[in-house]
């Protein structure tokens, strides 16, 4: 972490060419990688593979079917999917009125400074507005009751459900989307809409042949991007809902509290589980990324 | 035309019910706390908890500390890989996305493990190992950020000129970095900084599987325990993020000063 | 009456007039230019008569038909954009058939068509290629294919060459006037490069500030600009500052020398002061011949440029800029030298 260490032999210029030492001075940033980033993920997937005694097995992933664990995955996928696919589909909305959809200037740099906000707006107090707007004495809920006389807890909703934990999610994942969509939406040129026009083509013909191919690989991506980013969380859902819902996250948070599973390496091959999920997840954006950025320069 | 402009008003319209409605409903909760009538106690009662104040200042410790270290880390990595070693440059950005992938949960669980009691560097025996520990945990999170915004900050200098035209007028390394290369990246910096310490600040998961009083889980804990104080708490955080996301565009603002200059 | 004609047209943004009462007849098969600094309203022209801009007030006909407020689609007009607004998903052929796929026509029509295009942009083997895989100039050659497929009546062109490469600009330009006089269309052409609307064009608009300044041939935009912004827009130009002597006679005083105008005396009283503009190739160096202005100057520069030697000359407050070609006979200028610069009276033009 030095600044000095690597380059204090006599005579060498500082800024000369490559040198065969150049791999001296990225030697400190991969000690620190290696502590605090690969080792402890290392250790985590090779446990996966190993018996309590130490030999290697598959048991641990076979186990991973059991109907407590497999419910658990099963839920945070549907939550993670459903968060990132509305949130992908309002944010597209949002950040599209922004920029094409002829409003005021003042409205696309207000949007995006509070989706940088609202984005990292995740975690305790998220769950904290949340109760107070939509628990069961929240804000909202006590007005539909005043106003309209509907009781939104009579309809089976509560802010523990799988509706409440998605509803809480998009507050994060909607201004992800503006965040990540905005330079995609920039990308669409004035010209190609004009061009599309002037050769007779209506709106929806721009729309499905032009906008949306052009777009599909960002749209994409972000979305999974947003699945991988509502997989992972775990404050939120644990300040909101404890212990009471079953989704991979807080599973893995009680068993590292307490080995809830009765089994160690059990807890490595669920964390192994959430990084295989948010691991292709990741790689598929990146991959669709590049896809992407290949037509529009 | 005119149909796609309501049509973008009815969008606003609704993204901004839907984000300025709970705030508005914390708010409004937050000053429930006496009965009949609406009053700042709750903010008075969180205030005076001496438990707000420790957890609070141990995070903005925790933060500043992770700032620090994270810039001492990735500034000299960043500039060195800029300059020497671009043939590492896919790996070591390969590493720095990492933390995006792996969720930190998972990497909480690692730290559990490798650096327990009974480890070959058991870090977690004392509070102060426990302490650094959740610095680096927090520096590995902030590292795609801070990375990111270092490297695109020297993007926007003429490193090598500099570190050239420095090295002609005897500047040695450190000095290059600390007075040349470091002021002139200085919004970038900033930029990061902000962001690093708005993700710290009300961090849960780390600092509750690692046991340490900060902030994020003594919210958790007063949300379990009272009604009135968190929604205080939520409204308190939402702040400190607005004024760090602030802080950060406008040090980012600057950052675009150079580029002109250079071009 | 002429095949596109735009009659007072004129466009306000808010308080901001970009254009005033413009008008243009164009006639069947002819090659228009609209030449002019940025902003002087010249792409508003064009994106009117596209359709993409409504004009405030004025009327646009093509053919004997009034389109001023239809839409884009209806006009049955073709556009090239500046920064090749090619479909960035579609390949080559894909793009060059959009617009008879959006307009339904059959199958066997459409490849037949494309290929016939590609056959005329000298593209034939790069049907399956991506705009991305193409060089700019690759590119805008299938953007006028993509245009001019659906066979418009009308074809625009906005600032097509800007973006290319100095060579490639001028061999394209070449294609696209070729291109242009085989297919015979009416075609409409933004720019700013008063070398592009010289070379390309059959007439010339020289616009300025929203207004048309002149309308003519490139040679007599060139030889006779109407206005001091036409002439010191095209090309480059010595402006003198002159007393009008005998205005019957047709007689000025330029730095105490006087010179003889041939054609239009300056509609002025003797003694009132005029403007007069010479091109620096209509002057020479030497023994004049007979019935020519002469002005005595003073060398201050000589610039060798190869084909042409520049030669900068004081006469009292002004500076002459001379071009001559070079000549291996020629004398050896040399800085202080006192010499004789004549031109024919022809030459001179006074600006109003």
């Amino acid at each position: 972490m030095s600044a000095t260490s690597p380059e204090t032999r006599h005579g060498a210029p500082f800024a000369a060419a490559r040198s065969p030492m150049a791999w001296l001075g990225i030697v400190p940033f991969m000690i620190f990688a290696i502590l605090f980033l690969l080792w402890p993920t290392a250790h985590l997937v090779i446990g996966a593979f190993e018996s309590k005694d130490g030999g290697f097995t598959f048991a641990n992933i076979a186990n991973l079917t059991q109907p407590a664990i497999l419910n658990a995955y099963w839920l945070s996928i549907r939550i993670s999917a459903a968060s990132a696919f509305l949130g992908g589909l309002l944010g597209f909305a949002l950040a599209y009125a922004a920029i094409s959809g002829g409003l005021p200037r003042w409205i696309r740099p207000t949007l995006t400074t509070f989706s940088g906000v609202a984005s990292n707006f995740a975690g305790v107090p998220l769950a904290f507005a949340f109760i107070a707007t939509l628990g069961r004495t929240g804000l909202v809920t006590t007005l539909l009751v005043k106003w309209f006389d509907f009781n939104l807890y009579h309809t089976g909703f509560t802010i523990l459900s799988f509706w409440g934990l998605t509803l809480t999610y998009l507050y994060f994942q909607i201004p992800l989307m503006v965040l990540i969509l905005t330079p995609a939406l920039d990308g669409l040129k004035k010209e190609w809409r004009e061009a599309a026009s002037i050769l007779g083509a209506s709106s929806l013909q721009y729309w499905l042949r032009i906008a949306i191919p052009v777009l599909w690989p960002s749209l994409l991506g972000a979305v999974l991007l947003l699945f991988a980013n509502a997989f992972g969380a775990v404050a939120t859902a644990y300040a909101l809902t404890g212990s009471s819902l079953n989704i991979v996250p807080i599973l893995l948070f009680a068993q590292i509290r307490g080995d809830v599973l009765h089994n160690p390496n059990l807890g490595y091959a669920l964390a192994l589980g959430m990084i295989v999920i948010t691991a292709l997840s990741n790689l598929a954006y990146i991959w669709l990324r590049a896809w992407s950025e290949r037509w529009v320069k | 035309m005119r149909e796609s402009r309501i049509g973008a008003w009815i969008a606003f319209g609704i993204g901004a019910l839907y984000f300025i409605l709970p705030l508005i409903a914390t708010f409004e909760f937050s000053l429930r706390m006496k009965r009949g009538e609406y009053s700042f106690e709750a903010y008075r009662v969180v205030f005076a908890d001496p438990r707000f104040q420790a957890s609070f200042t141990y995070s903005v410790g925790q933060a500043l500390a992770t700032i620090f270290v994270g810039i001492a880390l990735v500034v000299p990595t960043a500039y060195w890989v800029r300059l020497r070693a671009p043939q590492f440059r896919p790996i070591v950005e390969f590493i720095t996305l990492l933390p995006l992938v792996i969720p930190a949960i998972v990497i909480v669980f690692g730290y559990l493990r490798i650096f327990n009691s009974s480890s070959l560097i058991p870090l977690t025996d004392t509070n102060l190992g426990t302490d650094a520990l959740l610095m680096f945990g927090y520096v590995t999170l902030a590292l795609p950020y801070l990375y990111r915004a270092v490297d695109t900050g020297l993007q926007a200098i003429d490193v090598r000129t500099l570190t050239e035209s420095a090295e002609s007028l005897g500047a040695n390394a450190f000095t290059i970095l600390t007075r040349v290369i470091l002021p002139n990246i200085r919004p970038a910096l900033l930029s990061g900084a902000f962001l690093t310490f708005a993700i710290v600040i009300g961090e849960f998961t780390f600092a509750a599987l690692l046991n340490r009083p900060a902030f994020g889980p003594y919210l958790q804990l007063l949300g379990a325990n009272r009604a009135y104080e968190p929604s205080a708490l939520a409204i308190m955080a939402f702040l400190v993020t607005w004024a760090c996301m602030g802080l950060m565009q406008l040090a980012s603002r600057g950052l675009r000063l150079p580029t002109t200059d250079t071009r | 009456m002429a095949f596109l004609t735009l009659t007072a047209i004129a466009k306000r943004f808010g308080q901001n007039t970009v254009v005033h009462g413009f008008d243009l007849a164009v006639e069947r098969g002819e090659f228009i230019s609209l030449l002019g600094p940025s902003g002087c309203g010249k792409t508003t022209v064009l994106r009117m008569i596209a359709g993409f801009e409504t004009p405030s007030a004025g009327t646009i006909m093509i053919d004997g038909r009034d389109v001023t407020y239809k839409r884009p689609a209806e006009r049955n007009v073709g556009m090239v954009f500046q920064a090749y607004a090619l479909f960035p998903n579609m390949n080559v052929a894909d793009n060059i058939a959009f617009g008879m796929k959006v307009a339904k026509r059959p199958k066997a029509e459409i490849d037949a068509r494309v290929t016939e295009m590609l056959e005329l942009i000298s593209l034939p083997d790069l049907a399956a290629r991506y705009p991305y895989q193409l060089s700019g100039g690759q590119q805008q050659r299938v953007a006028l294919a993509r245009a001019l497929a659906v066979k418009p009546q009308v074809l625009l062109l906005d600032e097509p060459l800007s973006a290319l490469d100095a060579k490639i600009r001028v061999s394209l330009r070449e294609e696209i006037r070729a291109l242009q006089r085989e297919l015979g269309i009416t075609t409409i052409f933004v720019t700013h490069d008063q070398e592009e609307a010289l070379s390309m064009s059959d007439r010339v608009v020289v616009m300025h500030q929203g207004r048309v300044e002149q309308i003519g041939t490139p040679h007599a935009i060139y030889n006779t600009p109407k206005t001091r912004f036409a002439a010191s827009f095209v090309g480059t130009l010595n402006m003198l500052d002159a007393e009008i002597k005998d205005a019957s006679a047709g007689l000025i005083i330029v730095e105490g020398q006087t010179l003889r105008i041939a054609n239009g005396t300056p509609g002025a009283p003797n003694g009132s002061r005029c403007t007069v503009a010479l091109r620096p190739e209509a002057l020479a160096i030497g023994p004049a011949r007979p019935g020519d202005n002469v002005l005595s100057c003073t060398i201050e520069d000589v610039q060798f440029l190869g084909a042409i030697v520049r030669v900068k000359a004081r006469c009292g407050a002004h500076i002459l800029s001379v071009d001559t070609f070079n000549q291996a006979g020629q004398p050896a200028w040399a800085r202080g030298d006192q010499v004789e610069i004549h031109f024919a009276p022809e030459h001179l033009v006074v600006l109003d």
